[in-house]
């Protein structure tokens, strides 16, 4: 072994040297890279700025971390086919968040205690700058239970192997526990108490109560369980990948924090991702760490991430950057014979920054800053006044790859239809979708619009008066987004605490082939949805303003990019 | 005061005579066939489904899901048979593409809702068996009202249904 680190070394640094140039040529174990045969015709849907693989299924965000100055991302992966099973942890690195070089596969069943699957886990940055992940395997009797795993090679900046703890399973259900076998999964990064133990939470339940269970380690080896969970939830069913971290009370935007910090100035956040509801949910609140208990502020409901498709989050504290980025899963809305006939499942959103608002009561995502290098071509328009019917065209750009920012001055607040009753958003985005006339609003986007507007996807606003107050409710209507009715086009929607009264309301919309990525109110209100139009395709793919509403918006601002193409994974 | 004294007796034997008779464990475990079933779309079929197949009475929900997955399987075959049979004597756009759906549903998501049950992670079981009735569903519509798959189709939907509820429960 010793004879051979020099040679490592030296591949490393080969490596580096060249970059993409050699990295690219890497290939999946057992997988061949996707024929580059498949054009766009063939293959309408496949993104050009989307963490995805060339092809076949993928899930959650796994580990993701920051080492040498690279980011890696590793992720649920099926070898073998289109829909979730045989999982491993596939492995891309990526100095920018945007651009990924795929590497093989870094964890893969390979003894008793993950022999059945290597499901998702997280990685910890252990003094001196080694990085550790836990993962949940599935051990031969179909239980559940937690692994270690850590770089054969530190001196490989792509850390390529990885080997697994002898000890493994660390964790683990057993009689004595009581903890259930099959829901007991997910472990999160790492905190460091004062101390000086470990801690780290696994999702789990019993009968119906989520649980985020704790255990403690002075050494990350030996864990022992705590008495009681961080926090617990009547009737919430399985806590799938818990993710626990700080961050700074009234600080500046974007400034994140490493995930073991603690003080006077810093909130937490405990996310859940809910098996029953299939959705992303955080709490803001107060860790006792003498306690290790996290109580939520009770004076807030709880939050979505996003309110379209969104699942499996996970956040990193990212120490180049000093800024928290958060990613997250997004399948599709086919069918499975769709997916099987284009040969792969699943993307991932755009990594986003995330920081807690000013007032303390929701956090901000926003897509990372260096998603805006791939801007080029840009369209801006002067301000103009968006009068009630009218539709027009955004030109100039590639609307099926596009990142277009539009803000909204709202004047007549008069014309807003009264809401009686509080309804549940989505439900009053399906009730009223783009088509539907209204006071003000709806207006916003027509994205992947097909010329003669029988396809489209609507971003937009409508604005309520409810309670004497302005209440704004933002849609993602896919209802009409394509012919082919074996989609999913399920409408989404959510309320963005903004009064258009005071301030402008923003839309951004990032639109690449089939996802839709749309963040309002400066990263308020996050909506991503998956379309699959049958008409409105590459070049045929059209983006238009609209205002379906009686009374004008004016227009404050409106720029769109077409975006380049990525790097990614080879594609 | 004496009917106090007869009722109470009375009450006592019949307590003593439920108590001697306590269920046996299959009768123990054909309840949790029906208390499953009972919180799916069909209880009849549910139940005739699962205790038709031996190991029903006395598996867990993982188990009866696991089960139904096996029915599933069963009910994709006949439409299968059904779709080549029909395609001897006169393919068509809407058989081929019946064809392919069902093709999905026993590639892809009668493995997933297997694999799903097995590990414990129901919700992948609940997507596959979601699938299948849409696909089944889809299939039907191909027809445009004059479907000579409606039996089979109507199987497969109701099965995957009942196996998707089950997935349901465990969650």
């Amino acid at each position: 072994m010793a004879n051979l680190s020099p040679i490592i070394l030296l591949l490393a640094l080969f490596s580096l040297i060249y970059g993409n140039a050699i990295a690219s040529h890497h290939v999946y174990r057992n997988l061949q890279t996707q024929q580059s045969s498949d054009s766009s015709s063939n293959q309408p849907y496949r993104t050009a700025y989307h963490f995805q693989p060339p092809k076949n299924w993928i899930n959650d965000p796994n580990g993701p971390m920051r080492y040498k100055g690279l980011y890696h991302l590793f992720y649920q992966y099926n070898p073998k086919g289109s829909v979730w099973g045989n999982i491993v942890w596939a492995h891309s690195v990526s100095k920018d968040l945007v651009n990924w070089i795929p590497l093989d596969a870094a964890i893969f069943p390979s003894q008793p205690s993950d022999i059945n699957g290597c499901w998702s886990g997280s990685a910890t940055m252990l003094p001196g700058g080694k990085p550790v992940i836990l993962y949940t395997g599935i051990d031969p009797n179909n239980h559940q239970v937690q692994n270690l795993a850590f770089p054969k090679n530190l001196s490989d900046p792509f850390l390529r192997e990885w080997i697994k703890s002898p000890k493994n399973p660390l964790m683990a259900p057993t009689v004595a526990n009581k903890i259930n076998s099959t829901s007991f999964r997910d472990p999160t990064t790492a905190w460091k108490g004062k101390d000086g133990y470990w801690r780290v939470l696994i999702g789990n339940k019993v009968n119906s109560v989520g649980r985020a269970v704790l255990y403690k380690s002075k050494d990350f080896v030996n864990w022992v369980e705590a008495k009681q969970p961080l926090h617990s939830a009547q009737g919430t069913g399985m806590w799938e990948c818990p993710d626990f971290f700080p961050v700074l009370n009234n600080g500046p935007i974007n400034v994140g924090l490493d995930t073991s910090v603690d003080g006077d100035h810093v909130r937490h956040v405990l996310k859940v991702s809910l098996d029953d509801k299939k959705h992303d949910y955080y709490l803001i609140g107060t860790y006792d760490a003498s306690q290790d208990v996290f109580t939520p502020d009770n004076s807030q409901p709880v939050l979505r991430y996003d309110y379209g498709k969104y699942y499996a989050s996970k956040t990193i504290f990212d120490d180049g950057k000093n800024r928290r980025v958060l990613f997250g899963w997004v399948n599709e809305s086919s069918s499975q014979n769709d997916d099987i006939k284009k040969g792969w499942s699943g993307i991932h959103t755009i990594p986003r920054s995330i920081w807690l608002h000013k007032s303390g009561k929701q956090l901000i995502q926003w897509p990372v800053q260096e998603i805006e290098n791939l801007r080029v071509n840009p369209v801006n328009w002067p301000t103009r006044l968006l009068k009630g019917g009218e539709l027009l065209q955004v030109n100039g750009i590639t609307a099926v790859q596009a990142d277009v920012e539009i803000s909204f001055q709202v004047r007549e607040f008069q014309k807003a239809e009264v809401l009686k009753n509080w309804a549940d958003p989505q439900i009053l985005c399906g009730m009223k979708g783009a088509g539907v006339k209204g006071g003000i609003g709806p207006f916003g986007l027509l994205v992947l619009a097909s010329k003669d507007l029988q396809e489209s996807t609507a971003v937009f606003f409508r604005i309520f008066r409810y309670q004497n107050k302005n209440l704004v409710l933002m849609c993602s209507d896919q209802s009409r987004s394509s012919l082919n009715k074996e989609n999913d086009m399920t409408p989404f929607g959510t309320f963005v605490d903004v009064d258009p009264l005071h301030e402008n309301l923003s839309l951004r919309t990032l639109i690449d082939h089939s996802v839709v990525e749309s963040f309002g109110g400066e990263g308020k209100a996050c909506i991503t949805s998956r379309v699959y139009p049958t008409l409105a395709i590459n070049e045929k793919a059209q983006l238009y303003a609209f205002n379906n509403g009686t009374s004008s918006v004016r227009i404050t601002r409106l720029s769109a990019w077409s975006m380049k193409k990525a790097n990614i994974n080879g594609n | 005061m004496a009917n106090l004294k007869t009722t109470t007796t009375l009450f006592f034997v019949l307590f003593l005579i439920a108590m001697t008779s306590l269920p046996s464990i299959t009768l123990c475990d054909e309840n949790l066939i029906e208390s499953t079933c009972r919180k799916t779309p069909n209880f009849n079929l549910c139940v005739q489904s699962l205790k038709a197949f031996p190991g029903s009475a006395s598996a867990d929900v993982r188990g009866l899901g696991l089960i139904m997955v096996k029915v599933m399987q069963s009910k994709a075959n006949d439409a299968i048979n059904k779709i080549r049979e029909l395609q001897r004597s006169g393919p068509s756009p809407a058989l081929t593409s019946c064809a392919s759906k069902y093709n999905a549903i026993v590639v892809g998501d009668i493995p997933e809702a297997n694999e799903a049950f097995s590990k414990g992670m129901p919700k992948f079981a609940e997507n596959g068996a979601n699938d299948a009735a849409n696909e089944a569903t889809f299939c039907e519509n191909g027809f445009n009202g004059r479907s000579p798959l409606t039996q089979q189709n109507n199987a497969m939907r109701d099965v995957a249904a009942i196996t998707a509820a089950i997935a349901r429960q465990l969650l």
